[in-house]
């Protein structure tokens, strides 16, 4: 549809004031439509976990996602190329700070994640995540699918995958590192590893779970075996899923109606402002609301991989890839833990969620995916030749 | 058309050899798409499961989670005296509560609530405990009772009290105070024995009665519970109410008794250690009955302390016992008018029939002497009533024998169990051979010759007599009764008519009669000081000394014997019961001092005066205090 635009580019370049509209322009405005919408869903859960009331969540989140928006925006005008190049910094600050967050974090809910940045309450994991797909996408994009098949040349970048796991590891956030985990091991898999590879990969990954399982914190084998048996411990550790059962089951097909969820409004949902916001929107809109929601995250999911199948250079194609990885699994890990299907971790649904930390990298991760979007024509190295159409 | 085809077109590049990287990617990030499909689809059904599959079960766990369901503390009923003036009463109390969820520094809002309201050892280790024991969101009480003065501090300083907050509770008040401590008693807070017996005992503000018709009536006073269901959320709190079912307060108990008339007769008494009843011979209403010294019936609501109930318990005038229903006194010379009936029931002996009175009575080698040490002569009932022979009775009493006197005492209530509304009664005795065997003891005659003139074994207590007179005055089988009316109820007792006729000949009856008018009326009577001073209204009465202590031969033939002269303690008692009018009887009195000395000196003067002011007063003919009647009309003088 803004085809002539393409070939018309090459031949002329715009002023950069007139080039930066012109990428305004660019922007798939559909997409950002889909994240302010799931936004709104988020400002109206959070009203009513208010209890009835824009204070204390709401608004707050109102106005951080004002300037997520920006953000995003501001991000997803910047050029691929200057990604490209500031990967390795960016990523080199992120490590940075999750050493620092070992050293001089908050302590919340017996992890350390939290560092202070100018009187910003910050979660460095969020952020590694983003850098370390910035960083794998480039590296990944320089390879060609020749060196692909190269252990040799795989190697710094599962070291850059295993650097960030183990720091959050040791922090410790057995949630958050999975999800770098496999975000990394998405992009290599979509980077066009060979499955000859892959295979001498995953072959010891059940010796290794026994091995980590045994390293575990107690509070993380305690979190799996409540999960296993909630009803044991129905004050204590296991709480939290049968409270959040309970209230979606309550909520039925149709909800209890909007601010009327009496779980939620009473305070039997444990965090339902954040991490167990979910279990809210089902009590109080049923079924229908809770799988509507799931459909708008599951739209915001396939519209970041269309982005990124469309893209014509690999950079972008893996970036768009990693940013929708990461979203889908928020999503994913969230729900079920929500639904009592995965041991309970401090993973918040993306947007809905109250906290400004994840909000604003998520908003970060969406301007890399409009990046990608908006520089999907541009050619960014030897192995980006342009499709003959 | 053609526009579709080239978006596929996009997503789907034909496989190109010169750029394999892009093939690869969008095989493989397709599959990985299926796989995001697929747990979202996984998620999606579980989802639909939990809500819709087993939402029922679920929401009702649900409903169950969010509903409390509590008690609420009915008033306790409320006792007034026959006028309607209020003997028991409830009072709001302010108490200060401390939220611990509510405050960030406990130990800070403890020291400063401290400062404002005074707290001493006791209260901090009860709050230390309660703030270890009980949960976050339940409160802990700092201070109860709170004055209007603390709770005015309290408001004024609470920005610097986060947390403390301010409940209103009820506590009982007796306005009356020690004046009918007695009669009304006490409540104190349920103990487990209350709590297993009746759960709803264990709520905050209710009481037990624990003594006089605070714990007779209890089960009338207490009321029925209400209940709220209340919403609450998942740390306990109240968020609104759904539901409430107001409780029922206890009934309004109405009394026989006359405060007003009550604090004439502890106004007589002084600083005596005496007891004394006043009672209506038609139907057993208890109008007056004192028993000092009293004690402060408020302490108990708010806790006794250790020092007070040890400075109680030890106290050689038991102020926490009642005399009137719960003292044993020998009756003395009280008890002859029953030895009398009983004889003349017996036919042992007729009422002209004549003993002679030498001023002793041999019996076994043991001498018994008479009061009057030149004695009596020859006399009948009428006239050993009136001198009080002791004499004549040692003989009627030998002639009698002891199981028609018992009998006898025992239909006048004397050594008989008594059914008024009070707790810890005790019931006075009147001894027989088969008594004292039972009691692994030998009879001897002289315990009879002891008992007909009411010593020895005989012991009675001050209501007993009250109601043997009443019975005397009345001829009917007067039951002793404080409960008037019930939530307006009357009680059945208070009809006028209601009790039943004595078994015993009106003749008799008057022989009795008439000796006991003597004692106070004739000139050479007992109790001349009896005499009341009113214009055609005359009193019958009966003067008693109870020896407690055996007057040794020595020491009355020594011819200097008088009890006056003895320690304190070992005086005899002093009693004295009488009725008036005694043509219309309507008022009996019955008084017993302590180490009084004689009965016609200490106990008849007193029992004249409450006489007196009971007539002048005459509660039973008015529906409102008699004393405001006489204040609004100013009729003068009775």
């Amino acid at each position: 549809m803004l085809g002539p635009l393409r070939h018309e580019k090459r031949l002329w370049r715009p002023e950069p004031s007139f080039r930066l509209l012109s990428k305004l322009w660019q922007i798939n405005w559909l997409y950002v439509l889909l994240i302010c919408a799931l936004a709104g869903v988020g400002y109206l859960a959070l009203y009513s976990a208010g209890g009835g009331s824009s204070k204390p969540f709401a608004a707050p989140q109102a106005t951080r996602f004002g300037f997520g928006l920006v953000l995003m925006i501001g991000t997803a005008l910047l050029s691929p190329r200057l990604l490209m190049r500031l990967s390795g910094p960016i990523y080199i600050v992120a490590m940075a700070l999750l050493v620092l967050v070992l050293r001089m974090g908050h302590v919340g809910k017996g992890a350390e994640r939290w560092i202070n940045l100018a009187g910003l309450q910050f979660q460095p994991s969020e952020f590694a995540k983003i850098a370390l797909v910035l960083l794998l996408a480039s590296w990944f994009s320089r390879l060609g699918h020749r060196r692909m098949g190269n252990p040799l040349w795989l190697i710094p970048a599962a070291v850059a995958v295993l650097l960030p796991v183990g720091l959050v590891l040791k922090e410790p956030n057995l949630g958050t590192a999975s999800i770098i985990g496999v975000i990394g091991a998405i992009l290599f898999f979509a980077a066009g590893m060979r499955w000859w590879q892959i295979v001498i990969l995953v072959a010891p990954v059940p010796f290794l779970g026994k091995f980590v399982y045994a390293h575990l914190h107690d509070y993380q084998k305690a979190r799996i075996d409540t999960f296993l048996h909630p009803d044991h411990d129905p004050l204590g550790a296991g709480y939290n899923i049968i409270q959040s059962k309970i209230a979606l089951g309550s909520g039925g097909m149709w909800g209890e109606g909007y601010l009327h969820g009496t779980q939620g409004q009473l305070n039997f949902l444990p965090e339902k402002q954040t991490d167990f916001i979910f279990t809210m929107i089902g009590e109080e809109w049923g079924y229908v609301g809770a799988i509507s929601v799931i459909g708008l995250l599951g739209l915001l999911v396939l519209g970041g991989m269309l982005i990124a199948l469309r893209s014509r250079n690999q950079f972008g194609r893996l970036l768009g890839l990693g940013i929708a990885m990461d979203f889908f699994l928020y999503c994913a890990v969230n729900l079920s833990m929500v639904m009592g299907a995965i041991p309970v971790g401090g993973v918040p649904l993306p947007l809905i969620s109250y906290g400004g930390s994840a909000m604003l990298t998520m908003m970060f991760g969406f301007g890399l995916l409009l990046s990608a979007y908006v520089h999907r024509n541009e050619r960014l190295g030897p192995h980006d030749q342009p499709t003959v159409e | 058309m053609k526009f579709r085809k080239r978006q596929i077109g996009r997503l789907m590049p034909k496989r190109d050899q010169s750029n394999p990287v892009r093939g690869v990617f969008s095989r493989r990030a397709l599959i990985v798409l299926g796989g995001q499909a697929a747990v979202l689809g996984v998620l999606g059904r579980r989802l639909y499961d939990l809500q819709v599959t087993n939402g029922a079960h679920l929401s009702q766990l649900a409903e169950r989670n969010r509903t409390s369901k509590r008690l609420l503390a009915p008033a306790r009923g409320i006792v007034v005296d026959r006028f309607g003036t209020q003997l028991a009463s409830n009072k709001v109390s302010w108490r200060a509560l401390l939220m611990p969820e509510e405050t960030t520094d406990i130990v800070g809002t403890i020291a400063r609530f401290s400062e404002i309201v005074a707290l001493d050892d006791r209260d901090h280790a009860r709050i230390e405990r309660d703030l270890k024991h009980v949960h976050k969101y339940v409160p802990v009480t700092l201070k109860d009772f709170l004055s209007w003065d603390d709770m005015a501090r309290i408001e004024l300083n609470a920005p610097g009290l986060p947390g403390v907050l301010i409940d209103v509770g009820s506590s009982r008040q007796y306005p009356s105070g020690p004046l009918t401590a007695h009669v009304v008693g006490y409540v104190a807070p349920a103990n487990e024995h209350d709590v297993a017996a009746d759960p709803t005992m264990a709520l905050p503000g209710m009481r037990v009665g624990r003594a006089g018709l605070e714990q007779t009536q209890d089960t009338v006073l207490r009321g029925t519970p209400g209940s709220v269901e209340m919403e609450v959320n998942a740390r306990g709190r109240v968020m609104g109410e759904l539901d409430r079912v107001e409780g029922q307060q206890g009934a309004q108990v109405a009394l026989t008794l006359d405060v007003g008339l009550q604090q004439m007769v502890r106004d007589r008494i002084g600083d005596q250690f005496a007891s004394a009843v006043v009672m209506d011979c038609r139907n057993g209403e208890v109008l007056a009955m004192v028993s000092t010294p009293s004690f402060n019936p408020a302490l108990f609501d708010s806790g006794v302390s250790r020092g007070q109930w040890a400075q109680w318990a030890s106290d050689p005038e038991t102020p926490l016992i009642d005399k009137t229903v719960a003292g044993l006194y020998p009756p003395g010379s009280t008890f002859k008018p029953a030895v009398a009936l009983a004889a003349l029931k017996a036919g042992s002996v007729s009422p002209t029939e004549r003993f002679h009175c030498p001023g002793y009575y041999d019996m076994g080698g043991v001498r018994f002497h008479c009061w009057s040490r030149w004695g009596h002569g020859n006399i009948d009932m009428h006239d050993a009533i009136k001198l009080s022979c002791d004499v004549y009775f040692y003989q009627l009493a030998r002639a009698t024998g002891m199981d028609p006197i018992k009998a006898m005492g025992n239909d006048f209530g004397l050594g008989s169990k008594l059914g008024i509304e009070l707790p810890h009664i005790r019931t006075g005795v009147i001894p027989t051979p088969d008594w004292r065997r039972a009691h692994g003891f030998h009879w001897n005659g002289g315990d009879t010759v002891n008992s007909g003139i009411g010593q020895g074994f005989v012991q009675v207590t001050p209501m007993e007599l009250a109601t043997y007179v009443s019975r005397i005055a009345s001829g009917r089988m007067i039951q002793p009764h404080l409960v008037r009316k019930t939530n307006g109820q009357a009680d059945p007792l208070g009809a006028l008519d209601a009790a039943a006729a004595l078994d015993i000949p009106t003749g008799h009856l008057d022989v009795v009669r008439q000796g006991m008018f003597a004692v106070v009326n004739a000139s050479d009577g007992t109790a001349p000081k009896a005499k009341l001073d009113l214009p055609g209204v005359q009193m019958a009465g009966k003067t008693g000394s109870a020896q407690v202590r055996r007057v040794s031969r020595a020491v009355r033939e020594g011819g200097h014997f008088k009890s006056a002269d003895l320690p304190w303690e070992d005086r005899p008692h002093a009693l004295f019961i009488c009725f008036a009018p005694f043509d219309a009887p309507r008022y009996a009195v019955a008084v017993v001092i302590e180490h009084g000395n004689a009965g016609a000196d200490a106990a008849a003067p007193l029992a004249r005066d409450i006489m007196t002011d009971t007539l002048m007063r005459d509660p039973v003919n008015h529906i409102h205090p008699p004393g405001e009647r006489v204040a609004e009309n100013d009729l003068g003088e009775f």
